[in-house]
This record gives C-alpha cells, structure tokens and sequence, in this order.
C-alpha cells in the first residue's frame, strides 16, 4: 500500500527497539477479552486504477449539468467556480493543515480567514464575522442559542419562511436545551406575517430569512422594530449571500446576528455538503460568539501577524460553559469563499447579482407571459414560486425525462401548495435553457 | 549532525487584500449577458459591500504567496497528538471532484442521485463493520457534531423511558468538546480522574455513577494513549444503573481491526473522517464525525436515513423517535467521498494502518524517553506523552521546545493537553511516516535538549526562521482587530 512506508526491514528494526517480537504483540494493552474476532469484512483493497472505474460509475448516475438542465436552488446554488479557485485549492499549505494553534507556521491560513471575516461582515454590513460554522442551518441555530446568552431568553419566534430543514436543525440544537419555539406564518405575498410579534412576551430572538425560502425579499427594516421594540434580537438568515450584491445587506437594516450558508461564493454543491456557515454580529456581542475568531497583532519583532484570538469563549479553554462545541468549522471553505469574492471584487460581485436577478425575472416574465401563476408578489432575487395547473406532478416527471428539472415541488413543505414549484435561475442558466423550460410546460400545458 | 528540514529562504510579503486593487479590475470572467435588464425595487435595493476589484494576477499571487507561509502534512511531519494528521491521498481528492458528485445538488430527485446514496449507504455499512456498531448516521459535520449527536441519543433514550437525567461522566482525560457537547443537552459534567496507570478504574466510575447519571463519555484509547482496559467493567457499571456508554472515537486510528467497539459495550460512538480516514483539515475543516450506535438505538438516530430496497436507494425521514435533523442537507458528502475512496484503498489492511501507527508511537516512546521525561512508562497505542519536567529545572518550558522544534522543520505536536500531565508534549506520529523521518524528528530533540543546555535564549526566543517570531496573543484578545483597518459598521471608510 503507497500510503505505509514500512518495509519488513524497518518494522523488525523498529520492534527491536520497541523490545517486542510481533506487531500483534505491541497490542499488549488491549485486554483478550476486548481484541475484534476475526478479520475486517471489508471489499478491496482497491487499486488507484479500479478506485477510478468504481467511482467514475458512480458519479455517472448522478443528473448534474450539462446533461441535465436543473433549475434547483432551496439552499444549494449552482454559480460557475472559476479555474483560479480550484487551482488555488491545490495549493495543499492550505488543505493539509490542522487548525492554526501554531501562528509561527500558519500565517498563511491566519490571514486568508482573517481576510475572509472582513469580506462577511462588508458583505453582511455587521461589525464582526467569526472564522466560519458548518453550514447556514447550524449557524442559525448557534444565532439562536447565542440570542439566549445575551438576553437570557429562551423563547424565540421562527420565520414559516424560514428553509424548512433549517428550522428543523433549530428544534434539534435548541429543545434538548428547553427553548420555547413559535412559527410565525406568512402573508399571500409571500413575507413573514410579523403581526402578532407585539403580543408575544419575553421574546428572546426573532428569526427571518432574506431572501426567504419561497425567494421573496423580507421587509428586515419592519422585523428588526417590532423585534428590538419586544427586547428580542434580530437573528437574520439567509441561503444565498450573493443577493447581498444586488438588495440592501441585513446588518444595514437592523439585524443583530446574521447568519447563513456561503456556498454560492466558489464552494462545489457536492450533494450539499461541505458547505459554509457565515456568521456575523454587532461588536458589543462578540464576546458571546460561537467559533473561532483570527485577530491581527504583532510578533517580538513588532511585524504584524494574526492569531486565533478570544478563545476564552471556546470549548476547550471554557468546557461545559463555553459558547459553543464548535472546534473543526468549515475553514477551507471559508478560504474558498473569500478566494471567490477576491475574484468578483466590489464591482464583479454586483454584475453578477445584477445577472442573476435578471435572468430569474426574465424566467419569471415569461411564465407569467404563457399563463402559468406566480403566487407569491414580494420581490425576489434568484427564486421564486410557479404555480402549475393540477396535475403538475405528471409534468414534472415527463421533465425529468427530458433532462430538465423543473424545481422543487414545495408540497411535501407546505399543506397547499401540490402544484407550486421553487425555481432558481443563476448566470449558469442560459435563456435558451429557459426558453425551453417555458416552452415544454406549454407543450405539456396547451390550454394554459 | 544530520541535516535537518528547517532551512531559511526568500519569504515573500504580501498585504492585505484590501491594501491592493483598484476600481474597475476585475478576477473573473462572466457570462454573457443574454437577457435585458429588468426595474429593481428601490426601497430593497442597496449599493453592494465595497470590496477591492483585483486582477486575477493579483489574487492568484495572494494565494500563492499566503500558502508558502504555512505548514501542512505535505511540508512535513505533524505530530500533532490526537489529531492523526497523517497523509491525505491525492487520488481521494481527485474522486471527490468528480463532477457527478461535485456538481450534485442534494435536492435531486433519488432516482436521479444513486450514486451518491449508494456510496453513502455502502459507507456506512463499511464504518458499522470497523467498529462493531449496528447502525450509523453521516450526517454530523464534524466530531463536536457527532458529540453532540451523541448526548442527543443519550437524551432522547431516557425521554423515551419517560425519566430526565441532569449528570454525565467525563473523565479528565476527555477532549474539551465534551463537557460542551454534553452542557447542550442539558447533562452537567461530572469530573472522574484516571488512576496511576493513566487509565479509568471500575471502582472511580463506580463511585459516580448513580441513577441522575445519563452515561459516561470514554474517549478509548484514551488522550494519554492508552487503551481503557477496564472498559468491559466501566460499561457493566453504568448499563447496571441504567446509563448508556459513549466512546470519542477521535483515536479510533489506534485499533482498527483490532478492537470492535460494539462487541465491548459501547453503545454510541463518533468517528472523525478527517482524522481516522484520511480526509484533509482544510486548515481547520470541513470534517465530518458519523455517529455509530447499536441496535437498540437505531430509533434515535438523525433523519434522513438512507434506506435500501432491490439495490436501490432512498432517503427516509419516517423515524418518530429520531433525534431530527442536524444539517441543512445529508452531511460532508465530499468528505464522505475521501472516506470512502481511502477504505476502498486498503480495505481489510485497515488493520495494518492501526498496527504500524501504534508501531511509529511505541518507537518514538522509546528513542525519546532517554531525552525527555515519559509521563507514563508503559506500552502506548497511537501516540505517547512526555513532558518538561527534566528542563523545568533549566527554566526551559514544553512551549519553547516546540517552538524550537519550528526551526527544525516539524510541526509541533500537542502541548499542555491531556491537563493530568503538566506541561504535556502529545505525540502522535500516525502511521505515514517512514522510520527515516522518526529518527530526524528524535534527532531535532536531541539537539533542542543540547541547546536547552547550552543556549537556554535560543530556546526561549524560538522560532526564528518562519515569517513571524512568536506573536502578542495577550494584546490580541484584550483589543480584538477582528477585521482589516478601516472597516466601521460593516463598511470602509478611508
């Protein structure tokens, strides 16, 4: 096996050494009656060669572009990765290190993350953002948890717009611990219903998503009032950061901790995972922060470096009492993201935005155009709802056929909506493609 | 004397990215526009974050000039003790960016993502067959995930038997994650010290548990590198009083095929992919940290599940004593991707990874218990523990040994952890280094205890050679700089 290095030469050298006679025998210390029965019942090994057919066969089954047309997004976007990110990714000083306890040796690592803090919190408009969670559903709930540390309330109210799964990661992180969750519904025009927030009393946090789960913009403005005007916190989410290049940013309206998934910018989809939780918050809160934060100093020589900073919040300095379990994040996907947003730069990040934005309203456009209902009227980015006639799920499979996959049926989501479908339009979709989605649905559809 | 990796050379500066670019340039290439524009909501629509346009000249060189500045497991040895930083092969890299899986989303149809739940369910049946466990979940992120995972199952177990139980066992050669996993599900730690073999006694753990306790969390072998010999006893202890037995399998790199996990008791255990099997630390993740679980807790574990029938593969969430969801999607699949290829690779010679890996500590132990004090003489597992008690008396700590051991061209390995030894050095060489690179690294020592001797300051002033010397860490977390200079509000003001 090429990953072992040892020779029959080298080990019998290295059990002298040791003073034992076998391998078998450096196992001493495990008690007879704790030693595994026979050998492991595992395929392979494999040869590099093999390794490659089994896994190419795999891959092939899966419906990815180009072959497939998929207007999917719900939390996972396809945006193009240039060829400089996966290059730079290559560079394995940053893939193959551990996490930066040693600053001497990891200003590489140190300075890229503390760069990428800076790009989430301009992108954000918050103060501070730490060096990453592990995706935009555990950074809502650690926004949660950490709403409660600063007011002392366990009581919290979730957007019903909130991505259906992200709100399920909150009741995993937060019942255990006795939190008291409220749904708030949402209004026809597809936003929170933030109404009945003034009645609520002892409110620790309120959560919304911008751009929400059926796409639509929230009003943040309105949430963040009645949500301070309660006592509570702001907790606002998000699934897709590159609308932050086209619409107003959280911080900017009032949200106090921000949180969301950053898989848009450079990260592969890879089947929804490793993705990347951003977090960020107002400056007077960081000491009660999850994860871990890079701070810049200087060395004995007075040269500036960066190290990981404030671990006073973290578990192993705090154990039981500290902010958060977090110890492995997402760090090379936070690199990859500020590799990306490097790339896009301030006036790349808003064309693009801008594209994404248009190309979805193109799509929009032209449904309305053919017939076909768009239910939900608040302004969206790159998402938004079609309402099919009855009968969709037929057409939707005879798509699929087609190599098209025309979004994400939201009736297993929500009670009434069996015929509305999520639709997600990046700069990766080509008008001909939409074109042609329009074009089938009508075909399938000739009285609509 | 031998010729060490530590050399000097041209280290380049680079500044921050937002000390560089100018308005205009731009990194990336982008689609051509094929539609018009379309009117955006005036009140919604904002100005962008201000972030510097840079050429992609610029933010190729950043990158490449940043990376010199690190250390990875390609550069060299990382001993990092608990952490198993060994190789990560190349062509796991090349599996995971297949564009089947990379550009995969995960709300795809099943029958249009076979592929990726095939491999997800034969991984977890691969994991159940290492450890002896029944059942496994992939979809904790990483090990503190999988922990927390865990103290979830122990707490949906006893709601299930309709009782709450406020305390857990944790022995003081625990990982910090621990206490903080637990303190999340309500359980607060009960502390258990190890004996003077450095392992945990039935008599110490008979003593806490009771019948407020929801179980003990074992780490085995344990942060001292040895295995918990009593443990068939520790989990008769606890299941006699109704508890369950958790193990961190953080050191699991220790006993593959060696020890089943399941066969011994333990009813709930994490793995860690990114240490055990293989897959990089990205420099501080993504990992993952799958929870295995026996039989009888099954129930509990997260949804979805991948569910098989006639060879073919679907995702259930039809669980009602499930402990719910824990991530947005199915988990790391691109680092379940690596775990999967590097099993595949060796297959049942996964039992010789665990041999040669307990091998490389047992050697290290001997060559440099003549150089440093050994916290306990005895056989280890996977990694072994000295400390500075022979260089206390010259003023020289464990810090500025390993910070020496910087200028050599080793990363150091784990300092001042496990706590029950004072001023800890925690090595864990794994079993990727050759015999070559384990005698250079005792060699380094021998020179750094010379030195201690000879030219205490050379030691107390270490490391020399990297880009920067050793770093103001008290200024840094009294007046926190948490993003560039300049940047107010979330915003750059010049």
């Amino acid at each position: 096996m090429t990953y072992l290095p040892h020779t029959e030469e080298d080990i019998s050298e290295m059990l002298q050494v040791i003073g034992a006679s076998s391998l078998d025998e450096l196992f001493s210390g495990v008690p007879e009656d704790c030693r595994m029965a026979g050998g492991l019942k595992l395929p392979g090994p494999v040869t590099e060669w093999e390794l490659n057919d089994m896994m190419a066969a795999l891959a092939k089954t899966m419906a990815v572009a180009p072959e497939y047309k998929v207007f999917l997004g719900a939390g996972s976007y396809h945006h193009y990765i240039p060829a400089t990110i996966s290059y730079l990714l290559g560079r394995s000083e940053f893939s193959t290190s551990y996490t930066p306890y040693q600053p001497e040796i990891s200003q590489g690592t140190l300075q890229a993350v503390f760069e990428y803090q800076t790009f989430v919190s301009l992108l954000l408009g918050m103060d501070v953002a730490n060096a990453s969670l592990y995706d935009g559903a555990s950074a809502l709930a650690e926004g949660l948890l950490m709403a409660a540390r600063v007011n002392g309330l366990k009581k919290v109210a979730l957007s019903s717009l909130i991505h259906p799964s992200y709100r399920q990661v909150v009741r995993t992180y937060l019942q255990p611990a006795g939190f008291e969750i409220i749904e708030l519904p949402h209004t026809p025009e597809g936003r929170t219903e933030l109404a009945g927030l003034k009645s609520l009393e002892g409110l620790g946090a309120v959560a919304v998503q911008s751009p929400n789960f059926v796409g639509c913009m929230e009003d943040l403005a309105a949430a963040a009032d009645l949500a301070h005007s309660t006592g509570a916190l702001l907790v606002a989410s998000f699934t897709e950061p590159l609308a932050f290049g086209l619409y107003r940013s959280p911080g900017s309206l009032g949200a106090d901790i921000c949180c969301g998934e950053g898989q848009s910018f450079g990260i592969a989809q890879s089947y929804g995972g490793p993705g990347l939780g951003m977090f960020a918050c107002l400056k007077r809160y960081v000491r009660s922060m999850p994860g871990r934060l890079v701070g810049r100093t200087e060395d004995r020589d007075g040269k500036p470096g960066f190290v990981l900073t404030l671990a006073t919040r973290e578990q192993h300095i705090r154990r039981e009492k500290a902010t958060s379990n977090i110890c492995t994040n997402s760090g090379l996907c936070a690199v990859t993201a500020a590799m990306y947003m490097a790339s896009l730069g301030g006036s790349g990040l808003r064309e693009l935005a801008r594209l994404n934005y248009d190309k979805s309203e193109y799509l929009k456009n032209e449904l309305r155009k053919a017939g076909f209902g768009i239910p939900f009227s608040a302004p969206t980015f790159n998402e938004f709802v079609v309402e099919l006639p009855a009968g969709s799920q037929a057409v939707y499979h005879r798509l699929l056929d087609r190599k098209m996959v025309a979004g994400l049926p939201l009736c297993s989501f929500y009670p009434g909506m069996d015929d509305r479908y999520l639709l997600c339009v990046t700069e990766t979709r080509t008008k001909m493609d939409m074109d042609e989605l329009v074009s089938r649905l009508k075909a399938d559809y000739p009285v609509a | 004397m031998k010729e060490f990796a530590g050399s000097s050379g041209l280290v380049l500066n680079e500044p921050l990215l937002f000390d560089r670019g100018k308005r205009g340039r731009c990194g990336m290439s982008l689609p051509r526009r094929d539609v018009d524009h379309f009117p955006v909501d005036e009140e919604l629509e904002g100005r962008g974050p201000d972030f510097p346009d840079l050429a992609e000249t610029e933010v190729v060189r950043h990158y490449t000039r940043l990376s010199t500045w690190n250390f990875g497991v390609d550069t060299g040895m990382y001993p990092l003790g608990s952490c198993t930083m060994k190789y990560n092969p190349k062509t796991n890299e090349k599996q995971a960016a297949l564009a089947g899986f990379a550009g995969a989303h995960p709300l795809l149809p099943e029958e249009l993502s076979q592929g990726a739940l095939k491999m997800m369910f034969e991984l977890e049946r691969f994991l159940a067959e290492i450890t002896g466990m029944d059942a496994v979940s992939l979809q904790p992120a990483a090990g503190a995930q999988g922990e927390l995972a865990g103290m979830l199952v122990f707490h949906a177990y006893h709601g299930s038997k309709g009782r709450r139980r406020s305390k857990i066992i944790v022995p003081d050669t625990a990982h910090g994650t621990n206490p903080a996993s637990a303190a999340l599900c309500g359980f607060s730690p009960v502390k258990v010290g190890s004996n003077d073999r450095g392992v945990l006694s039935v008599e110490a753990v008979a003593a806490a548990m009771d019948e407020d306790t929801a179980g003990i969390m074992v780490t085995n072998p344990n942060t001292l590198g040895f295995f918990e010999e009593n443990i068939r006893g520790i989990v008769d202890i606890v299941h006699a009083k109704g508890g369950l037995v958790y193990a961190d399998g953080a050191n699991m790199n220790a006993v593959l095929g060696m020890v089943s996990m399941g066969d011994i008791g333990i009813d709930v255990l994490h793995l860690n992919l990114h240490k055990t099997f293989s897959t990089p630390h990205g420099g501080g993740g993504p990992g993952a940290g799958p929870l295995c679980v026996r039989k009888h807790l099954e129930p509990f574990l997260p949804t979805p599940r991948i569910v098989e029938e006639g060879g073919s593969y679907r995702l259930a969430s039809d669980f009602p004593l499930s402990i719910g969801k824990l991530h947005a999607f199915h988990g790391n699949v691109g680092i379940m991707i690596r775990a999967y290829s590097y099993i595949l690779s060796l297959g049942p010679e996964l039992k010789r990874v665990s041999q040669l890996a307990v091998l490389n500590a047992n050697y290290l132990k001997e060559k440099l218990k003549t150089i440093l004090h050994l916290a306990y003489d005895r056989p280890c597992m996977h990694e072994c523990v000295f400390s500075d008690k022979l260089q206390a008396p010259l003023k020289i700590s464990t810090l500025d040994m390993v910070k020496r051991l910087i200028d050599y061209g080793f990363h150091p390995p784990t300092i001042y952890f496990p706590l029950v030894v004072p001023g800890a050095i925690m090595i864990e060489p794994t079993e990727t280094e050759c015999k070559e690179e384990l005698d250079l690294f005792v060699e380094a020592f021998r020179e750094i205890v010379k030195e201690a001797g000879e030219n205490p300051e050379l030691l107390h002033n270490a490391p020399w050679r990297p880009k920067v010397r050793r770093l103001d860490e008290t200024s840094a977390a009294r007046n926190p700089r948490l993003t560039c200079a300049g940047v107010i509000n979330g915003e750059r003001k010049s």
